[in-house]
């Protein structure tokens, strides 16, 4: 049985149908890594996963729950699903200590003594220990974007959706961010939305090309950068690659 | 002239000062419970299921468009022909806290439209519960955001506390009005007097909340503009 | 309901009250605004006087300094006169604030660009900052209209014969406070309503197209 199963997920907004009918599956510390233009639908698949938009149509299962099933206590299964957002959306008037261990006090119960060391030894694991005491808004796009990361492992989840997580930083931070995930790969399932090809091509055991709010092709880096099956992936992997390089 | 005016405000001190006492009771009352409505009708307006917002908005509408000496009347006066008989104090209570509930719902509610939906998201990624993402997560945000508002709206309802004077509320204004009909001669420094014991009252709210903003402000990140 | 004609008798006067304060509130707030943000030191520190001491204290306060205080040093005002003045140069302070407001909403660059074009501090004020700031305060503008018009009621206390007077007087005579009263509370909220109403039209008629659809609202994460 695979970790996470998703069965033909169908998303609309109006009359606008932005996922038609995806599936795939990720299995335990696996990476997985999202490419394919803008606006294909790859943010909504993610919010579709841990029901914070649920699909209209579909099923997502977790460790053999239903997600999608109405009854299912979402507050429990979002504590397995960490989040990483493509705007950090650290909690504002909380420090970069507070973020990370909120979840811990308040969702896992935690002793605030305890969830307060924890929260400082990720900060630390992704390299920010000096800024456990300053707020978002003293931080870098880059040390958000870590506090986000770090946010989510504390939560000691089986899984991390990340949403574009560099999309938004200048180039001279994003390094530091992929070298934070790819620490991760591994440790932990992954299933990333990205642009970061040279990331994607070193990192993931699998890459999904997405366009349409379709699944096109899907495949290990190897056979999706050398010789992928259709016209059209071969079509968008040259034209992105020549964007940003080719590692 | 001006000795007798003098004379008269001086012999009237301890009366005065016994209507501020009142002043200050009924403004203290009136703005914790209109804060603590205001707060929760916001939330039921931004977060309630139909027709719970629309009924808010009604509310809101028709308090905000009558003057608060009609509302007294009709609470003082109108209720007691109907043969509910408030004591004037509590008659005042009622009104101010109807009518400044209906502005505080806006300046919270403009607060709460202020946190970005992220914040919301990310809660509730993080397996938080919509009342735990409300009270850890929203409201921390959005009680930062409403002090300049909320000052405003405090010493709103301080000034207007002593319209209560027309349903025979002994608070400071009224004290003004039975010394003039005492004692007309040199009226003048006595109001002139009670205008600064309002001044007085005014300035160090809006200082000592300005305080409490700047002391709370989180480091780096706005928290202006919100009416 | 024979005793609605008094009423409404008193609707004029509530009406030019109203209207007579915010047109002359409007005038005076204007000049006190402009004189807080381009004004030398000491016009600007007259000017946040005048803006404390007004906005510092009850309006009933100042309208029982008017009518009843002043005389004492031989001013003499009728109570219709009283209240004109009253409700001008109070809602002048509240108008004042918002329309400063307004005026350091509009970037700097704007004045900076009048003046690269050779206009003069004041030309520049007139044609670039006040055409954008005045419509920006609209919405609030409309705010003070409303809290004037409400808090013309209080002129009663002054001897006035607006609405409110002529309530009062029909419910102590009748003692039918709660049918009187409501029919008071009525016509007020017909006339916010309209006002109101009217307001929004003339703001979207002379809206500038992007500009001032939102206050800005606290900046957002970055």
């Amino acid at each position: 049985m695979h970790m996470l199963e998703v069965k033909e997920i169908h998303k609309s907004y109006g009359s606008c149908e932005v996922l038609k009918g995806i599936s795939f599956t990720v299995d335990k510390d696996e990476t997985k890594v999202i490419i394919g233009t803008s606006g294909t639908g790859k943010s909504t698949l993610l919010k579709c996963i841990n029901q914070i938009d649920p699909p209209d149509k579909g099923e997502v299962w977790l460790d053999g729950e239903e997600l999608t099933n109405l009854s299912t206590d979402m507050n429990r299964i979002r504590q397995k699903i960490g989040f990483v957002f493509q705007d950090f959306n650290l909690f504002n008037h909380l420090t970069a200590l507070q973020n990370v261990s909120i979840g811990l006090e308040k969702v896992k119960k935690i002793e605030k003594e305890k969830a307060k060391a924890r929260a400082f030894d990720e900060l630390k694991n992704v390299g920010l220990e000096k800024q456990a005491g300053q707020y978002p808004a003293q931080l870098s796009g880059g040390q958000k974007q870590r506090v986000g990361i770090a946010r989510a492992l504390a939560m000691d989840p089986v899984i991390i959706l990340f949403d574009e997580p560099t999309s938004a930083l200048d180039p001279e931070l994003i390094g530091d961010v992929l070298d934070v995930m790819k620490s991760l790969a591994g440790k932990v399932a992954m299933l990333i939305v990205t642009h970061e090809m040279g990331f994607a091509r070193n990192v993931a055991d699998e890459i999904i090309f997405m366009e349409g709010g379709n699944i096109i092709e899907s495949g290990s880096p190897e056979k999706m950068f050398n010789n992928a099956n259709k016209e059209r992936t071969r079509e968008f992997l040259g034209r992105i690659s020549c964007l940003y390089g080719k590692e | 002239m001006v000795l007798l005016g003098i004379n008269n405000l001086i012999n009237n001190l301890p009366f005065l000062f016994e209507g501020l006492g009142v002043t200050i009771l009924l403004t203290l009352i009136s703005v914790a419970l209109a804060t603590l409505f205001g707060i929760l009708l916001a939330m039921g307006r931004c977060y309630g299921r139909q027709p719970l917002p629309f009924i808010i908005y009604i509310y809101e509408k028709v308090f905000r468009g009558l003057p608060l000496l009609v509302i007294f009347f009709l609470i003082y006066f109108g209720l007691s022909q109907q043969g509910i008989h408030l004591k004037a104090f509590y008659a005042a209570v009622i009104g101010l806290v109807l009518h400044s509930t209906a502005y505080q719902i806006q300046i919270f509610r403009s607060a709460i439209s202020a946190v970005p939906d992220g914040q919301k998201t990310a809660a509730m990624s993080l397996g938080m519960s919509k009342l735990k993402t409300i009270y850890y997560i929203i409201t921390p945000q959005v009680l930062r955001f409403s002090i300049p508002g909320w000052s405003n709206e405090f010493t709103i309802l301080l000034k207007d506390s002593s319209i209560a004077f027309s349903i025979g509320v002994v608070e400071l204004m009224a004290r003004g009005d039975a010394i003039n009909s005492m004692n007309p001669e040199g009226i003048l420094y006595v109001l002139l007097f009670i205008a600064f014991l309002y001044f007085i009252l005014v300035f160090s709210i809006n200082r000592g909340l300005n305080y409490l903003e700047k002391r709370y402000r989180i480091s780096g990140y706005a928290a202006t503009s919100v009416r | 309901m024979q005793s609605l004609p008094q009423i409404l008798e008193g609707v004029p006067v509530t009406l030019l009250l109203t209207f007579f304060s915010i047109s002359v509130g409007f005038c005076i707030g204007l000049l006190l605004a402009l004189g807080r943000v381009y004004g030398k030191k000491a016009i600007s520190y007259g000017c946040i006087v005048y803006l404390e001491i007004f906005r510092g204290t009850p309006l009933l306060v100042q309208l029982f300094i008017i009518y009843y205080g002043l005389p004492a040093v031989g001013i003499i005002f009728s109570p219709i006169i009283a209240a004109l003045i009253g409700l001008s140069l109070n809602s002048a302070a509240y108008q004042a604030e918002y329309l400063r407001g307004s005026i350091q909403a509009i970037p700097s660059s704007q004045m900076i660009a009048g003046r690269t074009l050779g206009m003069t501090r004041l030309q520049s004020i007139r044609t670039v900052i006040l055409p954008q700031a005045l419509r920006i305060s609209i919405p609030a503008w409309s705010n003070e209209l409303i809290y004037l018009l409400k808090y013309t009621s209080i002129v009663v206390y002054i001897q006035v014969r607006d609405l409110t007077f002529q309530a009062k007087d029909i419910a102590s005579h009748s003692s039918r406070y709660l049918e009187t009263f409501l029919v008071v509370a009525l016509i007020y909220l017909l006339f916010t309503f309209v006002f109101s109403e009217i307001v929004d039209r003339v703001e979207k008629h002379v809206r500038i197209p992007g500009i001032g659809l939102t206050q800005t609202v606290a900046k957002r994460n970055a």
